[in-house]
Protein backbone atom coordinates (compact mmCIF):
# COMPACT_ATOMS: atom_id res chain seq x y z
CA UNK A 1 0.00 0.00 0.00
CA UNK A 2 2.83 2.52 0.47
CA UNK A 3 4.63 1.71 -2.04
CA UNK A 4 2.41 2.87 -5.17
CA UNK A 5 1.74 5.40 -2.50
CA UNK A 6 5.65 6.65 -2.09
CA UNK A 7 5.64 6.56 -6.23
CA UNK A 8 2.77 8.85 -6.36
CA UNK A 9 3.77 11.49 -3.74
CA UNK A 10 7.47 11.28 -5.30
CA UNK A 11 6.15 11.74 -8.73
CA UNK A 12 3.70 14.74 -7.82
CA UNK A 13 7.01 16.33 -6.19
CA UNK A 14 9.15 15.66 -9.53
CA UNK A 15 6.63 17.51 -11.67
CA UNK A 16 5.89 20.26 -9.41
CA UNK A 17 9.84 20.65 -8.95
CA UNK A 18 10.29 20.65 -13.07
CA UNK A 19 6.89 22.60 -13.56
CA UNK A 20 8.21 25.58 -11.28
CA UNK A 21 11.92 25.20 -13.20
CA UNK A 22 10.57 25.64 -15.98
CA UNK A 23 8.67 28.44 -15.74
CA UNK A 24 11.72 29.67 -14.01
CA UNK A 25 13.41 29.36 -16.82
CA UNK A 26 14.88 31.41 -20.18
CA UNK A 27 11.96 32.13 -22.23
CA UNK A 28 9.60 32.15 -19.30
CA UNK A 29 12.14 34.59 -17.18
CA UNK A 30 12.67 37.10 -20.23
CA UNK A 31 9.06 37.23 -21.00
CA UNK A 32 7.75 37.20 -17.35
CA UNK A 33 9.88 40.10 -16.68
CA UNK A 34 9.35 41.82 -19.36
CA UNK A 35 5.61 41.69 -18.61
CA UNK A 36 6.14 42.97 -15.37
CA UNK A 37 8.64 45.87 -16.60
CA UNK A 38 5.07 46.48 -19.08
CA UNK A 39 2.60 46.30 -16.04
CA UNK A 40 4.71 48.14 -13.79
CA UNK A 41 5.20 50.63 -16.35
CA UNK A 42 1.73 51.15 -16.68
CA UNK A 43 0.20 50.64 -13.51
CA UNK A 44 -2.29 48.06 -14.03
CA UNK A 45 -5.65 49.01 -13.91
CA UNK A 46 -7.70 46.17 -12.39
CA UNK A 47 -11.68 46.41 -13.07
CA UNK A 48 -11.98 43.88 -10.33
CA UNK A 49 -10.81 46.06 -7.50
CA UNK A 50 -13.75 48.83 -8.36
CA UNK A 51 -15.68 47.95 -5.04
CA UNK A 52 -12.28 48.44 -2.59
CA UNK A 53 -11.64 52.17 -4.40
CA UNK A 54 -14.80 53.21 -1.71
CA UNK A 55 -13.06 51.45 1.21
CA UNK A 56 -10.11 53.47 0.04
CA UNK A 57 -12.08 57.00 0.71
CA UNK A 58 -12.02 57.21 -3.32
CA UNK A 59 -9.22 59.88 -4.67
CA UNK A 60 -9.49 62.59 -1.35
CA UNK A 61 -8.90 59.76 0.40
CA UNK A 62 -6.06 58.21 -1.21
CA UNK A 63 -4.71 61.95 -1.22
CA UNK A 64 -4.71 61.57 2.99
CA UNK A 65 -3.33 58.24 2.80
CA UNK A 66 -0.65 59.26 0.58
CA UNK A 67 0.00 62.50 2.53
CA UNK A 68 0.78 60.44 5.64
CA UNK A 69 2.83 57.71 3.99
CA UNK A 70 4.88 60.47 2.53
CA UNK A 71 5.14 61.70 6.65
CA UNK A 72 6.33 58.15 7.31
CA UNK A 73 8.71 57.54 4.62
CA UNK A 74 10.39 60.58 5.61
CA UNK A 75 10.16 60.05 9.42
CA UNK A 76 11.68 56.42 8.49
CA UNK A 77 15.89 56.28 8.84
CA UNK A 78 15.24 52.85 6.32
CA UNK A 79 13.48 55.34 4.09
CA UNK A 80 14.76 58.95 4.57
CA UNK A 81 17.56 58.99 2.18
CA UNK A 82 15.32 58.08 -1.17
CA UNK A 83 13.04 60.47 -0.77
CA UNK A 84 15.20 63.62 0.88
CA UNK A 85 16.08 65.33 -1.98
CA UNK A 86 13.23 64.49 -4.32
CA UNK A 87 10.12 66.88 -5.52
CA UNK A 88 8.14 65.16 -2.48
CA UNK A 89 5.01 66.79 -4.30
CA UNK A 90 5.15 65.27 -7.49
CA UNK A 91 5.79 62.04 -6.00
CA UNK A 92 2.61 62.21 -4.27
CA UNK A 93 0.70 63.34 -6.87
CA UNK A 94 2.18 60.62 -8.70
CA UNK A 95 1.61 57.74 -6.14
CA UNK A 96 -2.15 58.86 -6.06
CA UNK A 97 -2.75 58.91 -9.69
CA UNK A 98 -1.04 55.03 -9.60
CA UNK A 99 -3.34 53.88 -6.64
CA UNK A 100 -6.71 55.81 -7.84
CA UNK A 101 -5.51 53.97 -10.90
CA UNK A 102 -4.95 50.31 -9.84
CA UNK A 103 -8.30 50.05 -8.11
CA UNK A 104 -10.43 51.64 -11.08
CA UNK A 105 -11.13 55.19 -10.02
CA UNK A 106 -11.25 57.70 -12.55
CA UNK A 107 -7.88 58.83 -13.01
CA UNK A 108 -4.30 58.52 -15.38
CA UNK A 109 -1.66 57.65 -14.93
CA UNK A 110 1.47 60.33 -16.14
CA UNK A 111 4.47 59.46 -14.44
CA UNK A 112 8.04 57.61 -15.14
CA UNK A 113 7.76 53.68 -15.65
CA UNK A 114 8.51 52.30 -12.40
CA UNK A 115 11.96 51.10 -13.91
CA UNK A 116 12.66 54.60 -14.45
CA UNK A 117 11.76 56.24 -11.79
CA UNK A 118 14.40 53.93 -9.55
CA UNK A 119 16.71 53.28 -11.77
CA UNK A 120 20.30 53.64 -9.96
CA UNK A 121 19.24 53.87 -6.74
CA UNK A 122 20.21 50.58 -5.09
CA UNK A 123 16.90 49.61 -3.44
CA UNK A 124 17.11 46.72 -1.81
CA UNK A 125 14.61 44.15 -0.63
CA UNK A 126 14.38 45.62 2.89
CA UNK A 127 14.00 49.16 1.72
CA UNK A 128 10.81 47.91 0.09
CA UNK A 129 9.31 46.39 2.42
CA UNK A 130 10.03 49.04 5.06
CA UNK A 131 7.79 51.31 2.57
CA UNK A 132 5.39 48.66 2.37
CA UNK A 133 5.80 48.97 6.25
CA UNK A 134 5.23 52.79 6.23
CA UNK A 135 1.94 52.48 3.44
CA UNK A 136 0.59 49.71 5.78
CA UNK A 137 0.51 52.25 8.89
CA UNK A 138 -0.74 54.98 6.79
CA UNK A 139 -3.74 52.81 5.46
CA UNK A 140 -4.48 51.82 8.75
CA UNK A 141 -4.43 55.63 10.18
CA UNK A 142 -6.85 56.09 7.78
CA UNK A 143 -9.30 53.28 8.51
CA UNK A 144 -8.59 51.42 5.40
CA UNK A 145 -9.88 47.80 6.15
CA UNK A 146 -6.39 45.52 6.36
CA UNK A 147 -8.20 42.72 3.57
CA UNK A 148 -8.25 46.20 0.98
CA UNK A 149 -5.17 46.83 1.81
CA UNK A 150 -3.99 43.65 0.90
CA UNK A 151 -5.91 43.89 -2.40
CA UNK A 152 -3.70 46.89 -2.92
CA UNK A 153 -0.18 45.40 -2.03
CA UNK A 154 -0.88 42.33 -4.06
CA UNK A 155 -0.88 44.89 -7.13
CA UNK A 156 2.30 46.96 -5.79
CA UNK A 157 4.17 43.67 -4.76
CA UNK A 158 5.04 42.46 -7.90
CA UNK A 159 6.87 45.85 -8.87
CA UNK A 160 9.69 44.90 -6.69
CA UNK A 161 11.53 43.26 -10.04
CA UNK A 162 11.79 46.31 -11.47
CA UNK A 163 12.33 48.42 -8.28
CA UNK A 164 14.74 46.68 -6.43
CA UNK A 165 18.19 46.01 -7.67
CA UNK A 166 20.70 44.46 -4.54
CA UNK B 1 25.09 9.93 28.10
CA UNK B 2 28.20 12.72 27.34
CA UNK B 3 27.23 13.55 24.15
CA UNK B 4 24.04 15.04 25.03
CA UNK B 5 25.62 16.98 27.63
CA UNK B 6 27.20 18.28 24.97
CA UNK B 7 24.30 19.18 22.80
CA UNK B 8 22.44 20.36 25.49
CA UNK B 9 25.53 22.66 26.18
CA UNK B 10 25.36 23.70 22.74
CA UNK B 11 21.35 24.29 22.68
CA UNK B 12 22.16 26.09 25.53
CA UNK B 13 24.64 28.34 23.47
CA UNK B 14 22.55 28.85 20.74
CA UNK B 15 19.80 29.91 23.18
CA UNK B 16 22.02 32.73 24.36
CA UNK B 17 23.60 33.55 20.96
CA UNK B 18 19.86 34.19 19.56
CA UNK B 19 18.74 36.15 22.89
CA UNK B 20 22.02 38.25 22.53
CA UNK B 21 21.74 39.07 18.53
CA UNK B 22 17.72 39.48 19.29
CA UNK B 23 18.45 41.93 22.80
CA UNK B 24 21.43 43.84 20.41
CA UNK B 25 19.19 44.38 17.53
CA UNK B 26 16.73 45.95 19.46
CA UNK B 27 18.81 48.66 21.47
CA UNK B 28 20.24 49.11 17.90
CA UNK B 29 17.36 50.00 16.40
CA UNK B 30 17.06 53.46 16.63
CA UNK B 31 20.51 53.82 14.79
CA UNK B 32 19.60 53.61 10.95
CA UNK B 33 23.43 51.71 10.45
CA UNK B 34 21.66 48.45 11.29
CA UNK B 35 20.96 46.07 9.00
CA UNK B 36 18.46 43.43 10.27
CA UNK B 37 14.98 42.72 10.00
CA UNK B 38 14.14 43.98 6.73
CA UNK B 39 11.34 40.67 6.03
CA UNK B 40 7.39 41.88 6.58
CA UNK B 41 5.79 40.96 9.80
CA UNK B 42 5.30 36.98 10.67
CA UNK B 43 6.53 36.37 7.43
CA UNK B 44 9.42 34.49 8.46
CA UNK B 45 6.98 31.69 9.99
CA UNK B 46 7.01 30.70 13.75
CA UNK B 47 9.01 27.92 14.93
CA UNK B 48 8.16 23.92 14.17
CA UNK B 49 8.50 21.68 16.91
CA UNK B 50 11.63 20.19 15.37
CA UNK B 51 12.94 23.77 15.11
CA UNK B 52 12.31 24.67 11.56
CA UNK B 53 10.96 27.96 10.60
CA UNK B 54 7.07 27.00 9.54
CA UNK B 55 3.89 26.41 11.19
CA UNK B 56 4.23 24.51 14.85
CA UNK B 57 3.84 20.94 13.30
CA UNK B 58 5.51 21.68 9.29
CA UNK B 59 7.83 23.29 8.41
CA UNK B 60 7.53 26.14 6.06
CA UNK B 61 9.70 26.85 2.64
CA UNK B 62 10.33 30.32 4.50
CA UNK B 63 13.95 30.94 5.80
CA UNK B 64 13.34 31.58 9.25
CA UNK B 65 14.46 34.73 10.70
CA UNK B 66 13.57 38.68 9.37
CA UNK B 67 17.18 38.60 7.42
CA UNK B 68 16.49 39.23 4.02
CA UNK B 69 18.69 38.98 0.56
CA UNK B 70 21.38 40.70 2.30
CA UNK B 71 21.04 40.50 6.36
CA UNK B 72 20.84 37.47 8.88
CA UNK B 73 18.11 36.55 10.68
CA UNK B 74 17.77 34.38 14.26
CA UNK B 75 15.52 33.53 16.52
CA UNK B 76 14.84 31.19 19.66
CA UNK B 77 11.98 29.36 21.12
CA UNK B 78 9.98 27.52 23.80
CA UNK B 79 7.01 25.06 23.14
CA UNK B 80 5.20 23.38 25.23
CA UNK B 81 2.75 20.84 24.52
CA UNK B 82 0.43 19.40 27.14
CA UNK B 83 -1.89 16.54 26.34
CA UNK B 84 -4.07 14.83 28.45
CA UNK B 85 -1.85 11.94 29.40
CA UNK B 86 1.54 13.43 28.21
CA UNK B 87 3.18 16.76 27.70
CA UNK B 88 6.45 17.51 25.29
CA UNK B 89 8.60 20.38 26.12
CA UNK B 90 10.94 21.83 22.96
CA UNK B 91 13.44 24.62 23.00
CA UNK B 92 15.39 25.74 20.30
CA UNK B 93 17.10 28.32 17.86
CA UNK B 94 17.97 28.60 14.79
CA UNK B 95 19.82 31.00 12.18
CA UNK B 96 18.83 32.85 8.83
CA UNK B 97 21.79 33.61 6.23
CA UNK B 98 20.88 35.90 3.39
CA UNK B 99 16.94 34.63 2.98
CA UNK B 100 19.05 31.28 1.50
CA UNK B 101 20.21 28.87 4.38
CA UNK B 102 19.08 28.25 7.81
CA UNK B 103 20.67 26.08 10.03
CA UNK B 104 18.47 25.03 13.21
CA UNK B 105 18.67 23.09 16.70
CA UNK B 106 16.48 21.59 19.46
CA UNK B 107 15.91 19.34 21.53
CA UNK B 108 12.27 17.78 22.14
CA UNK B 109 11.57 16.39 25.70
CA UNK B 110 8.49 14.13 25.72
CA UNK B 111 7.57 12.90 29.41
CA UNK B 112 5.29 10.07 29.67
CA UNK B 113 4.15 11.15 33.12
CA UNK B 114 1.63 8.51 34.47
CA UNK B 115 1.68 5.87 31.77
CA UNK B 116 5.62 6.02 32.22
CA UNK B 117 4.75 4.10 35.43
CA UNK B 118 2.30 1.87 33.58
CA UNK B 119 4.65 0.85 31.23
CA UNK B 120 7.35 0.02 33.57
CA UNK B 121 9.56 2.98 32.98
CA UNK B 122 8.65 5.00 35.61
CA UNK B 123 6.70 7.99 36.27
CA UNK B 124 7.38 11.26 34.32
CA UNK B 125 10.10 9.13 32.39
CA UNK B 126 11.39 11.23 29.46
CA UNK B 127 11.97 11.03 26.08
CA UNK B 128 14.95 13.36 24.89
CA UNK B 129 15.39 14.08 21.25
CA UNK B 130 17.79 16.47 19.73
CA UNK B 131 17.12 17.80 16.31
CA UNK B 132 19.70 19.66 14.20
CA UNK B 133 18.25 21.06 10.76
CA UNK B 134 19.66 23.07 7.30
CA UNK B 135 16.89 24.21 4.87
CA UNK B 136 17.85 25.94 1.80
CA UNK B 137 15.66 28.17 -0.51
CA UNK B 138 15.67 26.62 -3.77
CA UNK B 139 13.67 29.54 -5.50
CA UNK B 140 10.70 31.62 -5.65
CA UNK B 141 9.40 34.53 -3.22
CA UNK B 142 6.54 33.86 -1.27
CA UNK B 143 5.32 37.25 -0.21
CA UNK B 144 6.07 39.70 -3.29
CA UNK B 145 5.86 37.62 -6.32
CA UNK B 146 1.90 38.35 -6.40
CA UNK B 147 1.91 38.25 -10.25
CA UNK B 148 3.01 34.57 -10.15
CA UNK B 149 1.40 30.99 -9.44
CA UNK B 150 5.27 29.83 -8.22
CA UNK B 151 5.06 29.49 -4.99
CA UNK B 152 8.53 29.59 -2.91
CA UNK B 153 10.29 26.34 -2.52
CA UNK B 154 13.12 24.93 -0.43
CA UNK B 155 14.57 21.70 0.49
CA UNK B 156 15.78 20.68 4.14
CA UNK B 157 17.10 17.84 6.00
CA UNK B 158 16.41 16.78 9.99
CA UNK B 159 18.95 14.97 11.46
CA UNK B 160 17.27 13.52 14.65
CA UNK B 161 18.98 12.06 17.99
CA UNK B 162 17.07 10.03 20.45
CA UNK B 163 18.69 9.58 23.79
CA UNK B 164 16.75 6.45 24.61
CA UNK B 165 18.61 3.82 22.15
CA UNK B 166 17.61 0.57 24.43
CA UNK B 167 14.02 1.82 24.50
CA UNK B 168 13.01 2.09 21.37
CA UNK B 169 14.79 -1.01 19.93
CA UNK B 170 12.46 -2.67 22.61
CA UNK B 171 9.75 -1.43 21.10
CA UNK B 172 10.59 -2.23 17.61
CA UNK B 173 12.14 0.55 16.32
CA UNK B 174 15.54 -0.24 13.78
CA UNK B 175 17.15 3.13 15.29
CA UNK B 176 17.26 5.42 17.62
CA UNK B 177 19.06 8.21 15.11
CA UNK B 178 17.29 9.37 11.89
CA UNK B 179 17.50 11.67 9.07
CA UNK B 180 14.31 13.47 7.60
CA UNK B 181 14.31 14.79 4.07
CA UNK B 182 11.41 17.52 3.40
CA UNK B 183 10.47 19.76 0.54
CA UNK B 184 8.50 22.53 1.31
CA UNK B 185 6.34 25.10 -0.88
CA UNK B 186 4.83 28.21 0.40
CA UNK B 187 3.15 30.82 -1.35
CA UNK B 188 1.14 33.94 0.27
CA UNK B 189 -2.31 34.93 -1.68
CA UNK B 190 -1.95 38.59 -0.53
CA UNK B 191 -5.36 40.11 -2.38
CA UNK B 192 -7.21 36.83 0.05
CA UNK B 193 -5.10 37.11 3.02
CA UNK B 194 -4.29 33.35 2.87
CA UNK B 195 -0.93 31.92 3.11
CA UNK B 196 -0.67 27.85 1.79
CA UNK B 197 2.57 25.71 2.64
CA UNK B 198 2.46 22.04 1.12
CA UNK B 199 5.78 20.05 2.75
CA UNK B 200 6.45 16.45 1.57
CA UNK B 201 8.57 14.24 4.05
CA UNK B 202 10.49 11.39 3.75
CA UNK B 203 10.72 9.72 6.99
CA UNK B 204 11.01 6.43 8.85
CA UNK B 205 10.55 8.24 12.74
CA UNK B 206 8.03 6.99 15.26
CA UNK B 207 6.23 9.83 16.32
CA UNK B 208 8.91 12.08 14.84
CA UNK B 209 11.34 9.94 16.41
CA UNK B 210 9.96 10.38 20.21
CA UNK B 211 10.06 6.58 19.30
CA UNK B 212 13.01 6.26 17.14
CA UNK B 213 13.11 5.03 13.36
CA UNK B 214 12.13 2.42 11.59
CA UNK B 215 10.40 -0.78 13.14
CA UNK B 216 9.11 -4.01 12.87
CA UNK B 217 6.19 -3.13 10.58
CA UNK B 218 7.86 -0.92 7.63
CA UNK B 219 11.48 -0.13 7.65
CA UNK B 220 11.63 2.05 4.49
CA UNK B 221 11.28 5.80 3.79
CA UNK B 222 7.98 6.74 3.36
CA UNK B 223 6.61 9.92 1.49
CA UNK B 224 4.51 12.05 4.20
CA UNK B 225 2.35 14.99 3.11
CA UNK B 226 1.97 17.64 5.63
CA UNK B 227 -0.01 21.45 4.85
CA UNK B 228 -1.32 24.28 6.31
CA UNK B 229 -3.47 26.94 5.73
CA UNK B 230 -3.26 30.40 7.00
CA UNK B 231 -5.39 33.37 7.09
CA UNK B 232 -4.08 36.81 8.14
CA UNK B 233 -6.41 38.48 10.09
CA UNK B 234 -4.47 41.48 10.48
CA UNK B 235 -0.93 42.59 10.01
CA UNK B 236 0.15 41.09 13.28
CA UNK B 237 -2.42 38.01 13.72
CA UNK B 238 -2.77 34.80 11.41
CA UNK B 239 -5.15 32.20 12.27
CA UNK B 240 -5.07 28.71 10.41
CA UNK B 241 -5.05 25.41 10.56
CA UNK B 242 -2.25 22.51 9.87
CA UNK B 243 -2.67 18.52 8.64
CA UNK B 244 0.77 16.08 9.16
CA UNK B 245 1.03 12.61 7.97
CA UNK B 246 3.00 10.18 9.94
CA UNK B 247 4.10 6.40 9.23
CA UNK B 248 2.67 3.47 10.96
CA UNK B 249 6.02 1.49 11.59
CA UNK B 250 5.51 -0.18 14.66
CA UNK B 251 3.81 -3.23 15.74
CA UNK B 252 3.17 -2.07 18.96
CA UNK B 253 0.72 1.17 18.47
CA UNK B 254 -1.40 2.85 15.92
CA UNK B 255 0.37 5.61 14.69
CA UNK B 256 -2.38 9.05 13.73
CA UNK B 257 -1.79 11.75 11.83
CA UNK B 258 -1.95 14.89 13.94
CA UNK B 259 -4.30 18.55 13.03
CA UNK B 260 -4.03 21.68 15.06
CA UNK B 261 -5.89 24.68 14.72
CA UNK B 262 -3.87 28.11 15.98
CA UNK B 263 -3.39 31.86 16.39
CA UNK B 264 -0.24 33.08 15.90
CA UNK B 265 0.43 37.09 17.20
CA UNK B 266 3.16 38.81 16.35
CA UNK B 267 2.93 41.84 18.48
CA UNK B 268 6.73 43.04 17.29
CA UNK B 269 9.00 41.46 14.83
CA UNK B 270 10.64 40.61 18.11
CA UNK B 271 8.80 38.41 19.71
CA UNK B 272 5.87 35.84 18.90
CA UNK B 273 3.30 33.82 20.15
CA UNK B 274 1.53 30.49 18.80
CA UNK B 275 -1.36 29.36 20.54
CA UNK B 276 -2.97 25.88 18.90
CA UNK B 277 -5.65 23.20 19.65
CA UNK B 278 -3.72 19.72 18.88
CA UNK B 279 -5.33 16.49 18.34
CA UNK B 280 -2.26 14.20 18.04
CA UNK B 281 -4.52 10.72 17.73
CA UNK B 282 -2.41 7.76 19.75
CA UNK B 283 0.06 7.16 21.35
CA UNK B 284 1.35 4.07 22.50
CA UNK B 285 -1.22 3.07 25.25
CA UNK B 286 -3.42 5.93 25.24
CA UNK B 287 -5.56 7.31 22.53
CA UNK B 288 -7.29 10.58 21.45
CA UNK B 289 -4.07 12.74 22.72
CA UNK B 290 -5.77 16.31 22.12
CA UNK B 291 -4.28 18.83 23.76
CA UNK B 292 -2.75 22.41 23.74
CA UNK B 293 0.31 23.60 22.11
CA UNK B 294 1.46 27.39 23.52
CA UNK B 295 4.64 28.81 21.97
CA UNK B 296 7.09 31.47 22.29
CA UNK B 297 9.41 32.77 19.66
CA UNK B 298 12.00 35.93 20.21
CA UNK B 299 14.37 37.12 17.60
CA UNK B 300 14.80 39.15 14.90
Amino acid sequence: MQTPYLKTALVACGCLLALSLHAQQMPGQTSSAMQARQMAASAPRDPALKPYFAEFGGKPGLKAIVNDFMINLMADPRTHPFFARVDRERIKRELVDQFCVILDGPCTYTGASMAEAHRGLGITRADFNALVEDLQKAMTKHDVPFHAQNRLLAKLAPMHKVIIEK
Amino acid sequence: MHTFRTNRTALCAALLLAGFFSAGSTLAADTPATNTGGKLLLTGGVSEIGGAAGGGLTPWAVIGGYGTNDQIGANAFYTRVQLPDYHMDVAGALIGFYNRVEFSVAQQRFNTEKVGGLLGLGNGFTFRQNVYGIKVRLFGDAVLDQDSWIPQVSVGIQHKQNNQEAIVKFVGAKSATGNDYYISATKLYLAQSLLANVTVRFTKANQIGILGFGGDKHNAYQAEFEGSLAYLLSRKIAIGAEYRQKPNNLGIAREDNWYDAFIAWAPTKHVSFTLAYANLGNIVIKNHQRGVYASVQVGF
